[in-house]
């Protein structure tokens, strides 16, 4: 690329200026974030805002130790390790079979993967909501670790799907020769170099069901509520406790964070379902 | 394409459970939601649930705050969209030049976070920073000596403001896909192009755009899709207010059923909306995925 001549100094000013600009539109909430949540309510409520102040942490002991968000953030890492670990568990074999397996109906299958994808939560919350409770499981982990299912379960099948096409089918056939069945050739050959795609799928997996809320609020009360949940029962009442809910909010978003940016270069791969690279 | 005939039995093997559970939790629902659509099923009132045929859904498709709601969706999509693929477009450019590495590395991390922040959390900020009092956004705006704007208290702000900020967590989104379909204009043919001409429209027209088409097709179908489901940002944000100004269909359908308690309706309302889904996804994935597995 002509990377000396146009790139003067005449033109990397504007640049600098740009990306910074950028860069600080994307991250600039995440700091009004974090300081609103070493605010104390006095603070918090001054006019105008204040930049410069004498930061705490009370807000952080109070939502932890008195509001029980710890026990609602053990819920959520519950519902999520659980719900991706099913969805691996399920997924990888399911997408070995469209990946490798000849048969009617493929496609449509696979239309029918992708839609889960596109309905809106709404749509199954209202009837799930009612078949839980006459079934008596309203307000327990297990039912929202099944419903999450719907999102989670086509990201594995369509990431792993893509992965294991990309495995040569001559592996197949040689192991096929040497007399091995096809579970034992998922097993020992095509999962272990399909592992990247396994590790982003259930990456994405977790940071989904973690960030769950429609679900979370119509099928939780107190004993499943999860973090999102908790987080926006702050919101009832008249003067909104601000420093709460923004603990509250840093400690919900710090672990999907550093997640995503473990798993930037395929962040893009995972959102679109494989569709860019 | 290398694929391989076998057994029934193996076949179920590996995706029979797949399929039985996606169909416990998706479909198993879905049926019982058109069930509930043709019945009279309030649950304030339990006992009464009487058959009444299709009367919900000629209440729903007459209902004026249905297709109200519907077109709120629209409009943000189509105003959110645009704006999105615009700034985002610009952003990947900029990312796609020569230089710079280490800022434009720190920035592509940057654009990593919005996208990834849990959409109740990311509503909760808005409350926080446009608050017409103690938000951060209006002391911004005195500093060039704009007065204070009700960001959330009135009705066209407030559904500007969910524009804007579903702008901000979505327009890295469009950029990160842009980009990546940027890297894979093959170098010879964009340093051609540049020795031919200096304009970078002229580049991006006739050498980048191709380039581009599957990243654009993968964002609308993905956009829309999600425009239809927008529920939590909206609802930390707004509550799909004021009044109803900001009550997109998804909100629309939860207030009918769990605070109207209406669910007869709610499920005639999710029906359409569900049948509006499918076939503007099939339309989509038919044009995007065509190749299938």
């Amino acid at each position: 690329m002509a990377a000396t001549g146009s790139t003067s100094a005449r033109s990397i000013l504007p640049q600098i200026v740009l990306l910074t600009a950028i860069l600080l539109f994307c991250v600039f909430p995440f700091y009004w974030m974090v300081t609103t949540s070493l605010k104390t309510q006095l603070v918090a409520l001054s006019q105008p805002p204040q930049w410069i102040f004498t930061p705490t942490l009370g807000n952080y002991a109070e939502v932890l130790f008195e509001d029980g968000v710890g026990r609602t953030m053990v819920n959520s890492l519950i519902v999520a390790v659980s719900t991706t670990v099913l969805a691996v568990l399920l997924g990888c074999p399911a997408a070995y079979a469209l990946a490798r397996f000849e048969f009617r109906g493929k496609s449509d299958l696979w239309f029918w993967f992708i839609t889960n994808r596109m309905v809106s939560p709404i749509v199954l919350a209202l009837p799930f909501f009612l078949i839980v409770r006459w079934i008596g499981l309203l307000d327990t982990k297990l039912v929202l670790i099944l419903i999450y299912l719907t999102f989670n379960l086509p990201i594995v099948i369509w990431l792993c799907t893509d992965q294991f096409r990309s495995i040569p089918y001559d592996l197949d056939e040689a192991a096929i020769l040497e007399g091995a069945g096809h579970w034992r050739i998922f097993r020992s050959i095509c999962l272990p170099l399909a592992m990247p795609a396994v590790a982003v799928s259930s990456i994405f997996s977790f940071i989904f069901s973690w960030n769950e809320l429609l679900y979370a609020i119509v099928l939780t009360r107190n004993d499943a509520k999860t973090a999102p949940a908790m987080a926006i029962s702050y919101m009832e009442g008249y003067s909104l406790p601000y420093g709460k809910i923004m603990a509250t909010s840093t400690l919900i978003v710090i672990p999907v964070l550093i997640f995503a940016l473990i798993a930037s270069k395929q962040l893009v791969r995972g959102l679109t379902m494989g569709a860019v690279k | 394409m290398a694929g391989s005939a076998v057994s029934r039995r193996t076949l179920w093997g590996f995706i029979g459970p797949a399929i039985l559970v996606l169909a416990a939790v998706g479909i198993v629902p879905l049926v019982y939601a058109v069930y509930t659509s043709l019945h009279y099923f309030n649950l304030t009132n339990l006992k009464d649930q009487e058959f009444i045929w299709f009367a919900n859904y000629a209440h729903v498709l007459t209902d004026d705050t249905f297709w109200a709601a519907m077109g709120r969706t629209f409009i943000l999509l189509v105003t959110a969209l645009p704006i999105q693929i615009a700034l985002g477009l610009m952003i990947a450019l900029l990312l796609h030049r020569p230089g710079l590495t280490f800022l434009k590395t720190i920035t592509r991390l940057g654009l990593v976070l919005p996208m990834a922040t849990t959409y109740a959390v990311v509503g909760l900020l808005g409350q926080v920073m446009f608050n017409i009092k103690y938000g951060v956004v209006n002391q911004m705006l005195g500093w060039v000596g704009i007065a204070p704007i009700d960001w959330i208290g009135d009705p066209d702000n407030a559904f500007v403001l969910v524009i804007f900020w579903d702008v901000w967590q979505w327009t890295p989104f469009c950029a990160l896909i842009l980009l990546a379909g940027l890297t894979t204009v093959p170098d010879e043919i964009e340093e051609a192009a540049r020795l031919e001409t200096k304009s970078w429209w002229t580049v991006l027209r006739h050498i980048q755009l191709p380039y581009l088409v599957p990243g654009l097709v993968a964002i609308m179908i993905l956009r829309t899709a999600d425009t239809l489901k927008l529920f939590d940002m909206v609802f930390t944000l707004t509550r799909g207010g004021p009044g109803n100004a900001t009550e997109f269909i998804s909100l629309l359908i939860q207030r009918t059923g769990f605070r109207s308690f209406d669910q007869g309706v709610a499920s005639a309302q999710a029906v359409v909306l569900l049948a509006i889904t499918v076939v503007l996804s099939q339309i989509y994935i038919r044009i995007f995925y065509r190749e299938g597995p």
